[in-house]
């Protein structure tokens, strides 16, 4: 809720109007506040929110009940109850997660994202910090620049921001001191050019007395630089920044409700485009231009923030995930990155593992290798690392499964490109958001390590054995038949002539992949190598068989990847648990019950099945022989 | 041309959420209360879709207490070209006859929390699009923009996916549904300015007019129909305006001669007490009643 100012009153008695107008014309500046546990940051917002008249009396009242039950302030007013929200954070008296605030003043309504300072939530710190213009750091008068406040100015540097006030806090208890202030000043500013942070102001506050927050506090008298708010209603936009680069619209939606209308609807990333504007479609790189900007009525021009709906002058091909671009001056295309990722999931990184990739509106799967390295976010030092794990900051390189329309995420000297630069990490299995990062620059890699060409070429070697090359993957539960049904599968098409070839799991785990272990990453890599093989095999003319349990759809999906259409057979060799388990042939599972055997499909390790696989055997409807029969059937008629 | 607005971002923003859920989910469905969000909330998805008709339905769960008039605005709205609208009412909660007089807070439980469950599994939503902004209720500061939900509808507030730039993670399993708020930003202040702005209808209800009251327990509360039962009361005809609207029973108004859209908002801006005060709904449980709501599978 907004309530006007004090000195507004009047006009809304007289002249509602006339306000309201004025209202319409304000800005919008959205930043975030962050500080370590208790540097008074909920108390500085409760006081900005308060003095701003931002609270009604009957939130008054209850915030003078809580007060006395949970209030730390004595029988004074706690703003810090006003703003921490869930009664966890209650109960404990800290605030767990990002919580947003609005307020306003004479010329700019503000967004405040407010974060906790505590270490294991450094990712809702660069959550709150991905949306804000400016970042306000508190530090307590008394204990100066901590470990925390460098750590999130380079969180809030890291996800863009380029503008931050240091507001020295507690300014009360250290009797309006200006020389720890100055002591204050000088410690960050040493820090601040270390970072490269270049435009920041420190201002002397009390969140608990109102010193310097809305009004000059005549207890300063040696600080003559603005007050918190009058630096905020001042500090220039990041939107204005974005309407001055090129033009680019990641596309939503399109818009096609007849044969007479074919729009193409999203929100503009940067710059401008008016009505004839040229512009590009990426990726495909056609042209055209501009025939009508749609919101409810049609526009002449539209801006960086505004969402609209454009249609073309030409039919060309556009769909959601393309991007509309300046015809003069696109954005590229690649699909190796170098990228700075913030991990934010308590499963940590497993490099080589395809994870979904959301950038605008672009959905692809992508590897992320081993981090190049992590970054100490206390002391800034760059370290060795294999993966990362929760609030871990690194450098790696990802590649992803087709092109992507990006743009580097930081750029010197004008806002950071968040719709093209910045992207989130999803688990395919469970769909968490696991990690975020932004793109630092693409690789050049595929282009550089140029293939050998074969002179005898896969068709040459198809040609000579007389046969369409295939990779017939068996995938199920320990014990669910794959082995044997692939066995049979094998001597069925030896018996008619083919050039076969079967990797079993089991015996590859002897040679090839015996440096591996059962760990989920050792997984994926055992079947990464498989599929290798699988690949070169099938690149030979054979036809391959491979029985591995594979449990995850994203490794077999990867294997899918590295075949030509049609050459990939999932075969789901479909066993119930309890059926597999009861045979046991191995012995498996009565290992894994015991706990002798860790990371066992079924019992502690997670099976995913096919979702579309291409042959699905139910091994309780028909026994090994008719399988191997139909999926040779199902083989052999395929044209 | 002319720098965009704090109305204009906000307008933005919510057509951007409104577009996603619709690329990205496979059956989105429309909340529709039939309040004043709501009403912003259907003009936002008009403009986000247009020309097209609406890519989604409206569900209203009614509880078959709201007022007159919010039924005459809700069949208006229903019966336009483009609209479909489904009305879902819990039938346990009918058969039982729930009702806000003798069930207390069973009432809001039966017939909106579980009410609004039953109709996303039956029709099999996946993300239903909610009007509730953040500066509401202390709870609601610190959802998401899409709120996940579990297979039981329960909102996990320590769970919670990381939403970062204007990138949302729409992806869910099976079962799993999402809880979208394209008005998470929006102070009641922008609302009425939308309102005005944009000239959006509202249920006449929000406007001062003389209406049959009592008062009970410091709330006024408007007699709307026969089945309130009076305990000897006479109703009072008294000049009021509601600020939130609900259940009639549950519904406070408030003494006022603001009978346009300017002097609500000059009244609003001058008064001192919430918006949310004149709902009983959030009284249930102490200080964390939306907050528990909500993990039960309350919007």
């Amino acid at each position: 809720m907004s309530r006007p100012l004090e000195s507004e009153e009047d006009l809304i008695r007289h002249d509602v109007r006339t306000w309201l107008a004025q209202q319409e014309a304000k800005e919008l500046l959205r930043f975030i506040t962050c500080g370590s546990v208790d540097d008074g940051k909920s108390t500085l917002i409760g006081r900005l929110l308060y003095e701003s008249k931002q609270i009604f009396d009957d939130q008054l009242d209850a915030l003078e009940s809580d007060s006395k039950r949970h209030g730390t302030q004595g029988k004074k007013i706690d703003f810090a109850l006003l703003v921490d929200g869930l009664s966890a954070e209650r109960e404990q008296g800290i605030t767990i997660d990002v919580a947003y605030r609005f307020f306003t003043s004479a010329s700019r309504k503000f967004i405040v994202a407010d974060t906790p300072g505590h270490e294991q939530y450094t990712r809702n710190m660069v959550t709150g910090a991905s949306t804000a213009d400016l970042a306000v750091l508190l530090v307590d008068a008394r204990k100066g620049v901590l470990t925390q406040t460098r750590r999130h100015s380079y969180l809030a540097k890291l996800v863009g921001i380029r503008r931050f006030v240091l507001a020295v806090n507690k300014m009360d208890l250290v009797d309006y001191d200006e020389g720890a202030f100055d002591s204050i000043t000088a410690d960050y500013r040493a820090f601040a050019e270390q970072i490269g942070i270049d435009d920041w102001i420190a201002i002397p506050v009390s969140g608990l007395s109102g010193d310097n927050i809305m009004s000059r506090s005549d207890r300063t008298p040696w600080y003559s630089g603005e007050t918190l708010l009058e630096h905020l209603d001042t500090v220039p936009l990041e939107a204005a920044a974005d309407a001055q680069k090129a033009f680019r619209m990641p596309v939503q939606w399109v818009n096609r409700p007849n044969q007479n209308f074919r729009g193409f609807s999203g929100q503009v990333a940067s710059g401008r485009i008016a009505l004839g504007s040229e512009v590009r479609v990426l990726p495909s790189g056609r042209t055209t231009r501009v025939d009508r900007i749609v919101l409810d009525g049609d526009l002449d021009e539209a801006v960086a923030g505004q969402s609209v709906t454009l249609t073309f002058a030409d039919e060309i091909d556009c769909s959601r995930g393309d991007v509309i671009a300046a015809a003069g001056d696109p954005p590229e295309a690649a699909d190796q990155f170098e990228a700075t990722i913030v991990w934010m999931a308590e499963e940590e990184l497993l490099p080589g593992r395809g994870y979904w990739l959301k950038l605008g509106t672009q959905m692809v799967t992508a590897m992320v290798q081993e981090p190049k390295h992590e970054i100490n976010v206390n002391t800034l030092e760059r370290l060795a690392a294999k993966t990362l794990g929760l609030n871990g900051i690194g450098v790696a390189e990802l590649s992803t499964d087709r092109e992507i329309v990006f743009e580097p995420y930081a750029v010197e000297g004008t806002s950071p490109n968040k719709v093209l630069g910045g992207f989130i990490l999803i688990d395919k299995l469970t769909n968490a958001t696991v990690a975020c990062g932004m793109i630092n620059f693409a690789l050049r890699r595929a282009m550089n390590i140029h293939r050998q060409h074969l002179e005898v070429s896969r068709e040459t070697h198809s040609a000579l054995k007389g046969q369409k090359p295939a990779v017939l993957w068996f995938t199920g539960l320990s014990g669910a038949g794959k082995s044997t049904i692939a066995n049979l599968v094998e001597k069925k098409l030896a018996a008619r002539g083919r050039h076969t070839f079967l990797l079993d799991g089991d015996n590859v785990r002897h040679g090839l992949n015996r440096d591996l272990g059962f760990t989920e990453a050792d997984r994926i890599e055992n079947i990464r190598r498989v599929g290798e093989v699988a690949r070169l095999m099938a690149d030979a003319g054979l036809i391959v068989l491979t029985a591995f349990i594979s449990p995850f759809r994203a490794e077999r999906h990867m294997v899918r990847r590295m075949l030509p259409e049609g050459e990939f057979f999932e075969i789901f060799v479909d066993t119930p648990l309890a059926e597999a388990e009861q045979r046991d042939v191995k012995g498996l599972y009565a290992k894994a019950r015991a706990g002798e055997l860790k990371n066992f499909t079924g019992i502690d390790s997670p099976y995913e099945p096919p979702e579309k696989p291409e042959i699905h055997i139910d091994t309780t409807k028909v026994d090994a022989e008719e399988a191997a029969e139909l999926i040779v059937e199902k083989l052999l008629s395929r044209r | 041309m002319r720098a965009l607005t704090h109305l204009d971002r906000l307008e933005a923003e919510s057509i951007h959420i409104l577009r996603e859920t619709v690329a990205e989910a496979d059956r989105p469905v429309m909340l529709y209360s039939i309040g004043k969000d709501s009403a912003v909330m259907l003009h936002l998805a008009r403009k986000a879709f247009l020309p097209s008709p609406l890519p989604f339905p409206l569900l209203h769960v009614d509880t078959t207490w709201k007022f007159r008039d919010m039924y005459a605005l809700r069949d208006k709205v229903g019966a336009e070209p483009g609209i479909d609208l489904i009305v879902y009412k819990n039938p346990e909660a009918l058969s039982r006859g729930i009702n806000p007089f003798d069930h207390g807070p069973l009432h809001t439980d039966m017939w909106k929390t579980e009410g609004l469950k039953q109709a996303l599994d039956k029709y099999g939503f996946d993300a239903a699009f909610g009007g509730a902004r953040r500066d509401e209720e202390k709870s609601r500061a610190k959802e998401r923009v899409f709120s996940f939900r579990d297979r039981n509808h329960r909102w996990d507030p320590k769970r919670q996916r990381p939403e970062l730039w204007s990138l949302y993670n729409v992806r869910k399993n099976k079962g799993e549904s999402m809880r979208v708020f394209p008005l998470s930003n929006w102070t009641e202040l922008d609302v009425w300015q939308y309102i005005m702005r944009e000239k959006i209808e509202i249920v006449p209800l929000y406007f001062a007019a003389d209406r049959p009251t009592v008062e009970r327990d410091g709330l006024i509360l408007m007699v709307d129909d026969e089945r309130m039962p009076l305990n000897g009361e006479k109703p009072v005809m008294r000049k009021v305006r509601f600020r939130t609207l609900g259940c009639y029973p549950l519904s406070g108004a408030v003494e006022s001669g603001a009978d346009t859209v300017e002097a609500i908002v000059a009244e609003m801006l001058l008064t001192k007490t919430s918006e949310r005060q004149g709902r009983i709904i959030d009284k249930d449980a102490g200080g964390a009643s939306m907050e528990k709501k909500k993990q039960e599978g309350y919007f």
